[in-house]
Parts: structure tokens; C-alpha cells; sequence
């Protein structure tokens, strides 16, 4: 018997558990070569902003052992930009597809929030709360409990889409950020995003990155992640979604069994286009090899 | 497209620069030059990230016994520069390796009028190579290769083979000329009949100056550049290099790999 896939987060029913993260997947179209988007349960697209934001000056990214730390700086084309040229294609796609997004200030979340949410070819919102609030003295929204209720109060009222919250693992307690977040009206939180790190190349004396630092990703980060995912889902009643540095359906299956109920693939599709695909197939593989009927009977089913 | 390639040769041809000879699939001859491969140099996590490499050549080796299949083949040609690098330079010939591509926009030929120039630097030669074999197909090459010493300025028999005229500065002089590789390149370009079409890859700084030659004559001119990518599909945006009108407020950014690796010199910001 094949084994049943699907899960439901937020509202939304996905064939399998497996999307791809924000920025690592374009906006969809550029993978298509590469992976069935029909193979996988939902994609997530590259982080908006009101406007066209240039992003960091180079480099802006370095390898580090079993990682890689990234300082793209958020460049985007804008929501103006992807209306016109990315929805388009999302149109041709029969699967879901969430909309990663981000601001300066609590309004320009609010505003793009309203904006996505009248675009029916989004099925999803994701927002980024690991920037800056730079009417509060650029404390990271996502680094405060009560910053982080704000914002996410905001855009839930300004949309009835599914929306989702992606939570920064730069924090001292990630729990009482889940716990604000779900108070606010959060529908599901997605976890992690990228680690604060950085490079030193000692001849130059310098840093490699031209940001000085940037975001680590990659198996380098996936202990932690796991870790934040079962610390949050015992806390937290919303659904999960799993990030950090998955590169195989084995590292998926370790997250849904910490309590995610899906899970994202960042950093692999980076160096295995077809990773997303691969993994959902991986998956389905294994829980067929080890008579599990259903992937929704190993969510939190961690034995601790 | 993604492919399992076998390494067929692996050659180190100068000190720190090797030439690797690898299996292709039949449609990859048709690689244009001034594409480029991302390598993954083996399954383990460390080093994460695929390498890119410039295509240095592509062909089809028919073997010499009859009945013998003929094989479709890349090569590259690479500096050791780091673990990566290393870890490939190790690899044997039946090695396995996994390879994207060719990926990226290659060089424009322009017209069999004009006289063709190609400018080199130490391993910025590897895209170069391919496009001198289509060049020579219908006009005169000319090739100016510069380096630190001799061992920085590789293939040149290859590209002599192919009727290029050759060119070479070295900084200590230790071959060819002593200086810089954009001096002859000037005085070459003062005695140039028509307009000449300049197609360059090296180091920044000569991409800055051979850049801002051609603008000061008016000559068309083409670089291919290097950028740190993690995909080499216009995912990552690691590797964006700013377009010509570039600015904070109206940004311009290319990603180095799928808008170039070769780029029209007018479309881009240079240092003055």
C-alpha cells in the first residue's frame, strides 16, 4: 500500500510535507527544469519587500564546514515587480504556493500583508520577522516577544489567508517567541531561519563577508533546529514546519518526528536542484519500507 | 541538465593549474563558449557547495578500434585555490563526479569582419579556449595573455595550434614581455584595421582595464567574471555584480551566473 503524504497546515492541504525556503528555490520557475513542482507539497517564494531592495554589496556568501553563511540582504524585486512578472507562472502550477515576505516597520508589513492577500494565485503568506524595526531603533522584530506579537497582529489583520510565521533562532528563548506569535494569530510557524555567524580570513585580517555577518545554513545548523522544532511544538499547539539544514528524507523525518508537521529545504537545493523532489520521493520510501501507513502518525512521535 | 561525468584525465599542466578531461552527455558538445559547469567535488557534506568551472573545451573522442563507441567529453581547466580544488585535483580518471550545466550566457561571436581579440589572465584562460576554436573559423585571433610568472600563463601551445596569434606579458618577465598584458593589447589596438572585438576573462583588475580601454576607443568588448555562487541558477543572488546604472536607491544587480558569466562591458559599473 502506498503510504499516505499528505498534511494540512494552516488551511492548507499539501500532497506531501516537503516545500522548498524562501530564497533558495527563486520564484519557482527557475527550478522547473530540475524538480516536478507537482512533486512536492508547496514552494515558498523569495522574501518581498514593498519595493526593490538592492541587497548587500559582495561577497556575500562564504562556505563554511558542512554550511554556509549568507549576507544577500534581502534583495528583492519588489511586490510591484512580482505581480507583474512572477504570478504569472504560478498560475500553470497545481501546487501550492506561499508568498515569504518582510518590512522596515509594522505598516509596511500590514500593507504588503493586504497586497498578497488579493492575489489568487497566493495560497500562503510567510513573514519574515528577523529584520530590523527601524522605527524602534532597529531591534529585530523577530528578538522581542512583544515586537514580534505587533507585527504579526498587523498582517494577521490584514489577511485571511493562511498565514505562516518564520521564526529567528537568534534569540535567547524561542519559545515565548513561538508563544507570542500563536497569541498574535499566527496560523502555523515555520523554524529556523538562519543563524547569526560569521567568517575571518586571517591573512587579510579581515571578514570574508563583505556585511562583516550573515545567516549560517546548511547540516551545520540542523542539531539546533531540531532541537528549537521539539522545544516549540511541546509549547505550542500550532502546526510546525521544519527548516534547517535538511539534505535528505532521513533529516525530514527526524524533524516531523520532533513535531513538525512539514518541513522546508533551504540550503540543498542550492547544490541538488532536484533535492525538494528527491526527499518527498525519499520519504514515501521509507515509510513505505517501515509500514508506516501515514507520515501524520510520526508527527511529535519523538520517544523522549 | 545534472549528470554523472567520469573523469577520463586529470593533469596538472603548470604548477597549481590542472586540466581535467571528463564524460559528457551527446548533447553537451553543444555548450556555447563562455559557459560554465558547478562541479560537486564528492557526496559528503564538506565541502558543501558545487565548484563552477569555465568549459575550456568540448568534443566528441572517437576511439581508435572500430566498433568502439565515440564519447562526448568537457574539460575544464582549474586553479587549486582551496579544499574544493584540492579534493578535485586528487581525483583519477574512472572517478565519478556530479555536474549542472553548461549554465549561463556565453560569448557573442560578432561578424567574420572584424579582427578578434581575446584577452587572458593566469586561469581566467579557461572559458577562453573554446571560443578561440570558434573564433578561428572565421577570422584572424589575436591572444594577449598576461601572468605573475611563466607558470601563470598556461596553453598557449594549444592556442598557437589553432593559428591564434600569441601574445605574452609576464610580470617578473620571466616570459614574454615584463608588465602588464593591457600594454600590448593598446599598442595592438593602435594599429588595428576596422573596428576590433575585444572578448576578455581574468583577474578584476585587468577586466577594469581592458574594460575601460575598450570604452576610450569605442570597441566592443565582452568579460566573463568570476562571482562566489552556491547554486549557479539565479537562486542564491550571491554572486551579483552591478550593472552600469547601479545604485542603492535604483538597484541594478546582475547574478554573475545565469544573466553572465559574460556580460557586455558597457552593461556593467567599473571602478574608474
Amino acid at each position: 500500500m502506498k503510504p499516505d503524504l499528505s498534511v494540512s497546515i494552516a488551511g492548507l492541504e499539501l500532497r506531501n510535507p516537503v516545500m522548498t525556503a524562501s530564497g533558495t528555490f527563486g520564484y519557482g520557475e527557475e527550478f522547473a527544469e530540475y524538480v516536478d513542482l507537482e512533486t512536492i507539497g508547496a514552494f515558498v517564494t523569495k522574501g518581498l519587500s514593498l519595493r526593490p531592495r538592492a541587497g548587500n554589496p559582495t561577497p556575500r556568501i562564504v562556505e563554511t564546514p558542512g554550511g554556509m553563511l549568507n549576507a544577500i540582504g534581502l534583495q528583492n524585486v519588489g511586490i510591484d515587480a512580482f505581480i507583474e512578472k512572477k504570478v504569472p507562472f504560478l498560475r500553470s502550477v497545481a501546487t501550492p504556493a506561499i508568498a515569504n515576505f518582510f518590512g522596515n516597520t509594522i505598516d509596511e508589513y500590514a500593507e504588503l500583508a493586504r497586497r498578497l492577500d488579493a492575489i489568487p494565485e497566493i495560497a500562503g503568506l510567510e513573514v519574515n520577522i528577523s529584520c530590523p524595526n527601524v522605527k524602534q531603533g532597529g531591534i529585530v522584530f523577530g528578538t522581542d516577544p512583544q515586537c514580534a506579537f505587533q507585527v504579526v497582529t498587523a498582517c494577521r489583520e490584514a489577511t485571511i489567508k493562511p498565514l505562516i510565521v518564520k521564526l529567528s533562532p537568534n534569540v535567547t528563548d524561542i519559545v515565548s517567541m513561538a508563544k507570542a506569535c500563536a497569541d498574535a494569530g499566527a496560523d502555523a510557524l515555520s523554524l529556523i531561519n538562519t543563524l547569526t555567524g560569521m567568517a575571518i580570513d586571517l591573512e587579510r585580517r579581515r571578514p570574508v563577508l563583505a556585511n562583516i555577518t550573515g545567516g549560517l545554513s546548511g547540516p551545520a545548523v540542523k542539531p539546533v533546529a531540531l532541537r528549537m522544532v521539539w522545544q516549540v511544538a511541546r509549547a505550542v499547539s500550532l502546526p510546525i514546519i521544519g527548516i534547517g539544514g535538511i539534505m535528505n528524507a532521513r533529516d525530514a523525518l527526524e524533524f516531523i518526528l520532533a513535531g513538525a508537521t512539514a518541513v522546508q529545504v533551504g540550503t540543498a537545493s542550492f547544490i541538488n536542484p532536484g533535492a525538494a523532489q528527491e526527499i518527498a520521493e525519499g520519504m514515501e520510501k521509507w515509510l513505505a519500507e517501515n509500514g508506516v501507513e501515514d507520515v501524520k502518525s510520526l508527527i511529535g512521535a519523538l520517544e523522549a | 541538465m545534472q549528470f554523472k561525468s567520469m573523469i577520463i584525465s586529470n593533469v596538472e599542466v603548470s604548477p597549481g593549474y590542472w586540466r581535467m578531461r571528463m564524460t559528457a552527455p551527446s548533447e553537451f558538445p553543444a555548450a556555447q563558449p563562455g559557459q560554465f559547469v558547478m562541479v560537486r567535488v564528492n557526496d559528503a557534506i564538506d565541502p558543501l557547495l558545487r565548484r563552477p568551472f569555465g568549459i575550456f573545451d568540448v568534443g566528441v573522442h572517437t576511439p581508435a578500434q572500430t566498433g568502439a563507441a565515440s564519447q562526448p567529453y568537457l574539460e575544464m581547466l582549474y586553479r587549486v585555490v582551496g579544499k574544493g580544488t584540492g579534493m578535485l585535483s586528487a581525483l583519477h580518471d574512472t572517478d565519478l563526479l556530479d555536474v549542472l550545466g553548461p549554465l549561463g550566457k556565453g560569448f557573442e561571436l560578432g561578424s567574420p569582419k572584424e579582427e578578434k581579440i581575446i584577452v587572458g589572465g593566469g586561469v581566467g584562460l579557461a572559458p577562453l579556449y573554446l571560443l578561440a576554436k570558434e573564433l578561428v573559423k572565421q577570422s584572424p585571433v589575436r591572444l594577449f595573455v598576461g601572468g605573475r610568472t611563466r607558470d601563470d600563463v598556461l596553453c598557449i601551445t594549444e592556442f598557437e595550434r589553432l593559428g591564434v596569434e600569441c601574445y605574452v606579458a609576464t610580470e617578473d618577465g620571466s616570459l614574454g614581455e615584463c608588465g602588464l598584458v593591457t600594454e600590448a593589447l593598446v599598442r595592438r589596438l593602435a594599429v588595428c584595421d576596422g573596428t576590433p572585438r575585444i572578448f576578455a576573462c581574468g583577474p578584476h583588475g585587468m577586466l577594469n582595464a581592458v574594460a575601460g580601454i575598450a570604452a576610450q576607443r569605442n570597441i566592443p568588448c565582452q568579460v566573463s567574471l568570476e562571482g562566489y555562487m552556491a547554486c549557479g541558477m539565479g537562486a542564491c543572488l550571491g554572486c551579483v555584480t552591478p550593472g552600469h546604472h547601479h545604485s542603492n536607491e535604483t538597484p541594478d544587480y546582475r547574478c554573475v551566473c545565469a544573466d553572465g558569466p559574460v556580460f557586455d562591458a558597457a552593461e556593467l559599473k567599473w571602478e574608474a
